[in-house]
């Protein structure tokens, strides 16, 4: 009986952490995505600047209500624009940039085939 | 023919390359938000200030008037000096000015406005800075000015002159 109690203890104490390990992952994952607007350069989860601060208390705050990554992205996108986002959505004003690096790739991809295969034939 | 087609075809990509790059000089690098676009202001349950009771954003913004929501800490020095023009924006009467005590300590904001006067008709409490985030502010002091539930103006930094007359003139 005595064990039990202990068991049940120690049960409650673990769960004080509101968040789990690999929330705290996500949580960590999600403010290094997040651009800390006041000290360029930096990510959220750099800095320790009052406005990244309270960001990081947000994203948790989301977390426990159960938002998923995306919603916690539209929600700060929303507040703050895209800026805040270093990881930009493919949109009709970003296709450009990720597009360029695969048409890149496949030219020089090109470029390698025509000079050292076509050529050795 | 065949020759040609590949020098050209690299040439077309260098172009197009230097041409982003260049485009991408023009453009300042330092970011300024946007801060005439008209949103919807956040519904919120905050603590009022130096009490336990807690008011709604509904409740807050109710009238037919215009409101200044102004962010402002007893830390903060560019706060003390726009308070002067807060103070004279008080004694206009279509609008109520707002106060939102960002992350500060309860005496002490109550020393800055004893000492400096409250312009403020209500004054709520962001005590870990997430309510201000909801307003998508970036630090103190921030003001935006309301009318109909609406954000029509967003003021980064502290309110100088300039910005007192043009507030005067959007609220007559």
């Amino acid at each position: 009986m005595k064990i039990l109690k202990y068991l049940i203890i120690v049960y409650f104490i673990l769960n004080f952490n509101f968040l789990n390990a690999e929330e705290v992952n996500i949580q960590n994952k999600i403010t290094k995505n997040l651009r800390c607007l006041i000290c360029q350069g930096q990510s959220v989860y750099d800095s320790d600047s009052e406005f990244a601060n309270s960001l990081k208390i947000i994203v948790k705050q989301k977390l426990i209500e159960g938002k998923s990554e995306k919603q916690i992205y539209d929600f700060f996108e929303n507040k703050y624009g895209k800026w805040i986002l270093y990881d930009p959505k493919f949109s009709k004003n970003t296709y450009f940039l990720w597009l360029l690096p695969i048409f890149l790739f496949i030219i020089s991809g090109l470029i390698i085939f025509k000079l050292f295969i076509i050529k050795k034939n | 023919m065949k020759d040609k087609i590949f020098p050209i075809f690299l040439i077309i990509i260098f172009l197009i390359i230097f041409f982003i790059f260049y485009n991408g000089l023009q453009n300042s690098n330092i970011y300024t938000p946007k801060t005439n676009i008209e949103k919807n202001i956040p519904s919120f349950k905050a603590k009022i200030f130096n009490t336990d009771d807690n008011i709604s954003s509904e409740e807050i913004f109710k009238n037919d008037k215009y409101y200044l929501m102004n962010i402002w800490a007893s830390w903060c020095v560019p706060c003390r000096d726009e308070h002067p023009f807060l103070m004279n924006l008080s004694n206009e009467k279509s609008i109520e000015i707002i106060g939102l005590n960002y992350k500060d300590d309860v005496v002490k904001a109550k020393k800055f406005l004893s000492e400096l006067n409250n312009p403020y008709n209500k004054i709520v409490f962001d005590e870990d800075g997430t309510l201000s985030i909801e307003w998508g502010a970036y630090g103190v002091p921030e003001s935006f000015l309301i009318y109909n539930n609406k954000v029509i103006k967003k003021i980064i930094g502290p309110i100088n002159e300039n910005l007192l007359l043009e507030i005067k003139e959007l609220i007559k």
